[in-house]
Formats: C-alpha cells, sequence, structure tokens
C-alpha cells in the first residue's frame, strides 16, 4: 500500500506536542546478560557495559536516556525483571 | 540513567526470595514469566483467585515464582489437576503454564481431552522443542533433523503442529507466539484470561544453554534472530499449515470461538436436577 | 442445596458398590473423578446419578492417572473427593497417590481387587493388591487401607475413610473385593445427626504467617485450600515447610520423609481397627479379612461347635498393621492361621509380628473364597 501523501505532513500542532521523557531502571546484579534489551530496543538505548555483577556478567547501561520512547518492550522482555521503565513525573518536552 | 530506587512494578506479582530465578542466561521461560505477568498486571486479576499450575520441566518451576496459590504436579498431569481445581471452585482462573514435553508427550491423552471438554482452563506452553530440564532431550515438537541428546543423528520423528492439534480437540481460542512477541504475547494472555472456555497459546521460546547449543544457535539472541527472521503473523489462517521449520514459523492467533464451556454445562445441568430432586422431596 | 436429599436414612437394600457410593455422599464427598472399572463401575455410574442432585461434581476422566490427578485438585480445592477403581486402575494411579501423599491431599481411593496380575479376572474376587496399598508408590510413606468384609462395611468405612483421610491428611485406601463390592445386603443408612464427620484443619494463623506444611503436635499441618487468599504453594518435589523445593538438602528430606511415616505410625493406635471373636480362650486364632473373613467366622463357629478354642481376629485396618494385635494373640495360642486370596501377602506381615508362633497360610485363588471347611480343617489340623 502506498502512503498517502497527506501522512507525510508534519502535524499542525506538532510544536506543542509533549513527549513523556523515560526514566530507565536497572537491577544490575539481577541481570544475567542475555542481552535482549540491547539488541532489540528499537533506540538502541542500551549498550553493554565493561562492569562485572554480582552474576559475573556485563548488565547493559544506558547511552541515552533521552532516545527511550517508553515502548516498554525491554521492561516485558527481560527474562529476569531486571529493567523497568517509568514515565518520569515532570516531564514536559517540546518535540523538535 | 537512575540508579534502582523504585521497585519493580511486577514484583507484587512475583515471591519475594524466590527471584532471580532458576532459569538460564536468555531462557524463554523467563520472557513467558513477564509476559504472563504483565498480562495479569494489565487486568487487575483478583491474585487471591488466580491459581496456577504447572508441570514438571524447566518451566514447571514457574508455579513457585507467582504470587498466588500454585501447584507443581506429576509429570504430565497438570491439566488433569486443573480440571478438578476448576470444577470444583469455577470462581478461581486456573492457568496451566508447562512445557511441550509434559503437555503433549505424556500429557497428550489429558491435553486433548481437557480441549474437547472445553474446561475453563488456560494453557500456556513454552515449547523450547526438547526436554530442557534432563539435559536436552529430544520431544514430540523438536524439529526434524534436529540434534539433541536422543536424536545425536538428527531427529526422524515429525514434530507436532501443536496449533493444529489444539484447533483439531476443540480449543476456543489458540494462538502462537514467540518471546519476541512480547506484546502481542501479553495481548493474546489478556485475551485468554478474559475468555470463557479451553483457551490455548504457544509460546515458542528460547533454550540458548542447550537445545540452542546443540543446533548451532548457541546464544538466546542467535534464537531470537531465529524468530524475528522465520517468523510469519498469519492469524486465521488454516492451522493445518502452520507447522514450524527452520526457514518458517507461523504465529498469530489461530482459533478464536465461542463454545459453551464444560463447567457452564455442567453446573446449569446441576441446577436442574437439583430442582427436580427438591421438587420431589417437596 | 441442602443435604436433604444428599442422606437418604433409612434401611436399604443395596449392593457393595452402591453402598460405598452412599458412604461417600454420607461423608460429605463432593467429588468423584473416576473411570469405569469391573468391578468397581457401579460405584462410578451411582454417583453419576446421584452428585447432580445436591450439588455434588461427577467426572469421568480420560483415564485413571487423569482421575486420581482430578481428585486431588478437587481437594485442594476445598471438596472431600474420591476416585475408585480396580487392580489395574490402581497400578495406574500409583504415582498421583505419591502425589497425593507428598503434599498430604485427603481423599478417599477405593480398590475392588479381583483377579490379577494385570487384566487378570475382571469378574471375580481376588486380595492381591494389599501389598500394593502399602508399597505401591515409590518412595517411603505411610499409608491407611481399610478393608469391608459387608455391604454395610462397605458404607460404614467410606465414611470412616473420608475422616482418616481429613484428620491427617492423605489418601485413605478402601480396599473392597469383588464379592463384597457386588453383593447385596441390608444397609442401614443412618439419620444426618448420627453420622459423625470430620473435616480438614484449617489454618489458625495470618495469611502473611501461615506455612503450609508446618505440622502441629499431631504432625499434620493445617490445610489452606485454593482461592482463600493463603498463596500458598505445593509441589511433588521435596520441599520445606513454605512449601518451596529443596531439592538439595538432605536435612529438609530426611525431615519431611519421616515426617510422612511417622504421621501413620506414630498415630497408629488411634488409626487401627480389628473385630475380636472369642479370643479370650483361643487356642487357634484365624487372622483373616474382607470377605475371607466371612468365611473364617463361619470355620470358627463350627470350630467351636466341635469342642476346638478357635477364635477369629479380622483386620478392619490393613494399614498401618495391627502388629500389636497380632502380637498379643499369637503370645497366647498355639497357632495362627490366615486365609488369603493371593500367593502370600499379609500372611508375611502376621509371621513378622508372631514371631516364634507357628503361622499356617492357605492360599485360595480365582471366584471362591476359601470354604469355611477349607479354614476348620487347618484349625482341626492344628489345634
Amino acid at each position: 500500500m502506498i502512503m498517502p501523501e497527506r501522512i507525510k505532513h508534519e502535524p499542525l500542532d506538532s510544536k506543542d506536542a509533549k513527549r513523556p521523557k523515560a526514566e530507565i531502571h536497572l537491577i544490575k546484579d539481577q541481570c544475567k546478560g542475555c542481552g535482549y534489551c540491547i539488541e532489540f530496543c528499537p533506540k538502541k538505548v542500551f549498550e553493554e557495559s565493561t562492569e562485572i555483577n554480582a552474576r559475573g556478567v556485563h548488565p547493559p547501561k544506558v547511552v541515552d536516556e533521552d532516545k527511550c520512547i517508553l515502548c516498554d518492550f525491554c521492561t516485558t522482555v527481560c527474562p529476569d525483571f531486571a529493567v523497568f521503565v517509568v514515565e518520569r513525573k515532570d516531564s514536559e518536552d517540546k518535540k523538535t | 540513567m537512575t540508579q534502582q530506587t523504585l521497585e519493580h512494578p511486577y514484583s507484587k506479582y512475583l515471591r519475594q526470595g524466590m527471584i532471580p530465578h532458576i532459569w538460564c542466561p536468555g531462557c524463554g521461560n523467563g520472557v513467558v514469566l513477564n509476559a504472563f505477568v504483565h498480562a495479569v498486571d494489565e487486568l487487575q486479576l483478583d491474585l487471591d483467585k488466580l491459581v496456577v499450575v504447572s508441570g514438571i520441566g524447566c518451566i514447571g518451576r514457574i508455579a513457585g515464582y507467582t504470587n498466588t496459590d500454585s501447584f507443581h504436579t506429576t509429570h504430565g498431569r497438570a491439566l488433569a489437576f486443573a480440571s478438578g481445581v476448576k470444577l470444583a471452585n469455577p470462581e478461581l482462573e486456573v492457568v496451566v503454564v508447562s512445557g511441550d514435553g509434559d503437555l503433549f508427550a505424556i500429557g497428550g491423552n489429558h491435553f486433548i481431552h481437557a480441549a474437547r471438554r472445553n474446561m475453563g482452563i488456560k494453557v500456556i506452553c513454552a515449547n523450547n522443542f526438547n526436554y530442557g530440564m534432563t539435559g536436552g532431550q529430544q520431544g514430540p515438537t523438536t524439529p526434524l533433523d534436529s540434534v539433541t541428546t536422543t536424536s545425536p543423528y538428527g531427529n526422524i520423528e515429525h514434530p507436532f503442529n501443536l496449533v493444529h492439534l489444539a484447533a483439531a480437540s476443540g480449543a476456543v481460542y489458540v494462538a502462537r507466539w514467540t518471546t519476541l512477541h512480547v506484546r502481542r504475547l501479553t495481548q493474546s494472555i489478556k485475551k485468554a484470561l478474559q475468555k470463557k472456555g479451553f483457551c490455548f497459546i504457544e509460546a515458542i521460546s528460547a533454550c540458548p544453554e542447550i537445545y540452542g547449543r546443540y543446533n548451532n544457535m548457541r546464544s538466546g539472541l542467535e534464537i531470537m534472530e531465529w524468530f524475528k527472521r522465520a517468523s510469519v503473523v498469519e492469524s486465521f489462517s488454516d492451522p493445518a499449515k502452520a507447522e514450524i521449520t527452520p526457514d518458517r514459523i507461523a504465529v498469530g492467533e489461530f482459533v478464536d470461538v465461542e463454545k459453551l464451556s464444560y463447567e457452564k454445562l455442567l453446573h446449569e445441568k446441576i441446577s436442574k436436577i437439583n430442582e427436580k430432586a427438591m421438587e420431589q422431596v417437596g | 442445596m441442602t443435604g436433604k436429599r444428599a442422606l437418604l436414612s433409612g434401611v436399604h437394600f443395596l449392593n457393595g458398590d452402591v453402598a460405598c457410593a452412599e458412604g461417600a455422599i454420607a461423608a460429605g464427598c463432593r467429588f468423584f473423578g473416576g473411570y469405569p472399572i469391573t468391578p468397581a463401575t457401579e460405584i462410578a455410574e451411582h454417583l453419576s446419578q446421584r452428585m447432580p442432585e445436591f450439588g455434588g461434581i461427577y467426572i469421568q476422566m480420560e483415564d485413571e492417572i487423569a482421575s486420581m490427578a482430578a481428585v486431588i485438585g478437587a481437594s485442594y480445592s476445598g471438596l472431600k473427593a474420591m476416585t475408585a477403581t480396580s487392580g489395574p486402575g490402581f497400578s495406574l494411579m500409583q504415582e498421583n497417590i505419591g502425589l497425593a501423599v507428598m503434599t498430604e491431599t485427603p481423599c478417599v481411593v477405593v480398590d475392588i481387587m479381583r483377579g490379577g496380575p494385570s487384566t487378570g479376572q475382571p469378574t471375580l474376587p481376588g486380595q492381591q493388591d494389599v501389598m500394593q496399598a502399602k508399597w505401591g508408590s515409590h518412595g517411603d510413606y505411610g499409608i491407611v487401607a481399610l478393608s469391608p468384609s459387608s455391604v454395610q462395611e462397605m458404607f460404614d468405612l467410606t465414611i470412616e475413610a473420608f475422616n482418616l483421610a481429613e484428620t491427617y491428611r492423605l489418601p485413605v485406601l478402601l480396599m473392597g473385593d469383588e464379592i463384597v463390592a457386588h453383593m447385596w445386603e441390608r444397609v442401614v443408612i443412618p439419620a444426618p445427626d448420627k453420622i459423625k464427620t470430620v473435616n480438614r484443619k484449617k489454618p489458625t494463623v495470618s495469611r502473611d504467617e501461615y506455612l503450609p506444611f508446618k505440622p502441629d503436635e499431631d504432625l499434620v499441618p493445617p490445610m489452606a485450600c485454593f482461592g482463600e487468599g493463603y498463596r500458598f504453594h505445593a509441589t511433588g518435589l521435596t520441599h520445606d515447610e513454605h512449601g518451596f523445593p529443596k531439592t538439595s538438602s538432605s536435612e529438609v528430606q530426611a525431615k519431611l520423609v519421616r515426617r510422612l511415616c511417622e504421621k501413620i505410625g506414630r498415630n497408629a493406635d488411634k488409626i487401627i481397627r480389628v473385630e475380636e471373636v472369642m479370643l479370650d480362650d483361643a487356642e487357634v486364632v484365624v487372622v483373616a479379612y474382607g470377605i475371607v473373613a466371612r468365611a473364617a467366622l463361619s470355620a470358627v463357629r463350627k470350630a467351636r461347635a466341635a469342642g476346638i478354642n478357635a477364635g477369629l481376629l479380622r483386620l478392619v485396618t490393613l494399614w498401618p498393621f495391627p502388629e500389636k494385635h497380632v502380637a498379643k494373640v499369637a503370645r497366647k495360642v498355639k497357632a495362627i492361621v490366615v486365609p488369603e486370596m493371593n500367593c502370600g501377602q499379609l500372611v508375611r506381615e502376621v509371621e513378622r509380628a508372631a514371631k516364634e508362633t507357628p503361622v499356617y497360610f492357605i492360599s485360595k485363588l480365582g471366584e471362591d473364597p476359601h470354604t469355611p471347611m477349607e479354614i476348620l480343617e487347618v484349625i482341626r489340623r492344628n489345634c
């Protein structure tokens, strides 16, 4: 299906849109180093860190928390409940 | 990035002190648990009325991790046990979470009959293509030519097409997703929890330490890559054509129908007979 | 759903299977999961008709393994549950009987013994499963098994079985035989206030303090059921008081397994029932159970008429084995005679308890139990 032209235009109120900001929490010692969050985050927010956690693996580290779009994929795909994302309460951000 | 000061939002669904669980890094069972708990959270189910029944296998340990009434049965008998639970107290939401071998080899008979009766039990099958807990033997869903510890020269048995089996046995809701499709898996579990009758969800699950290692997919990531490459969403296509091959894993919702559940029919019948019996007694 | 239609108080002419089914109803059984098998089918058929009359649940499962599993499930959901089978089904149920023992599930399993082994003689009696009742499932555990000798006892002992199951939190076995199950006799079903039923101990502590497998003084833990908010876990794996698997601890294994044995062993005196007939001055005693005890009673009476001081010790409880009763009798008599419809099962326990006193075993296989004359002959030879 070909994308209709009108959808490609920027919405009129785009300058007033508020994008929620994310707060990413890592329970580092619970991570077993499977790499799912790093690999499958659509915005590539994570990267393998160099530190070693209590389990002897490299947990992820957040590269840029601002890129997170709160899709919740990492929260649900993590087999060990070692990462979760919540909306930052004071989030007020104008879309650029 | 913030330091961890908050508790994980789903920690209230998990038994504290039991997490971290015993499953390997990248194990699909962890993802199944996560999706299940996610679905329960979205529905805000009454945890006092939820009963999780599991069979024997790595996935069998899941009953010990959920913060609900739970029971870990003998190998293959989870569905028969769950039938007794549901009939004795139809208000309970009974969920059976078990593995491919437990549900379809030793438990095969109980599966087809529970489905046939349309018992109001929700079944989540974590299908990782082998018997993981005991070291990686072949099972009823092991793909042809796969190497396992009891098929060292390659598996010569055709595997089950679980979606077809469940549909043919009479399940009212049948879905298959992989542990990569976490959102859709969660939605399917939600749908099943709200539906009356026998619901079956096959969660194709990664077993990196054993099945993956024997079959050229040494890490969870490689298995998930396979899921990504081979999955095609074919909702409501013919379940008979939904076999899993190295090149094609058909996922989606295959069956979603309405049919009177066993416990509804049973309790209706009991009320009718009870009325009659009361009349006779006077 | 009142008890009005449930209990059929009065005098009836019933067969053993039906009496057993009515006994279950009188005891408060509200779940039956079974599978047809001669000679226990009538129990299932009768309950399929009766259960809906007062809101009980009957389900025919796909096999005996599923039947036992469903019974455990229903019991954990709070109902008194039962299944009934014969030899081949009893063998199939063993793994789940073990699960019921391990998870301390109150329930009743009726085994109407027939000719074995394997498919054997479905329509003819036997007593070949009595050792299996004790040792049938793998692992070490204590079990309770009762043996009815009349149709009235099929009714009474079923109630007793439920009461024992609820008191001690385990599967109780009712070992009938094809003759007692299929014969017709007069049965008195008492009025509701004359029937004593026991319900399982419930927890008295709050949800946060409840430990599902922490025993009380009597070695029996109070039992919560699904849906009551206790959110406990039960498993067939070796577990600690919290109910969680502890598969690497020798200490936990020893504690749990010994308690499962002691639960019955220590309470044996309260559980065991026997019937003593003319034992005071007896010189030869017949130890028998089930249908054979009827012939034994007749033989003992004939012996007395012929001037022989004979007596009968009828075992109502087969397990825990009434060894104290047998030992007491053995100390006073010249000989013990044990007739059984098998090749020698409970007689081994009798020999063990009787020590030096000679024990004479009479084996009978096939459609008829021992005749009184056959037993009398052996009494005569050894008095």
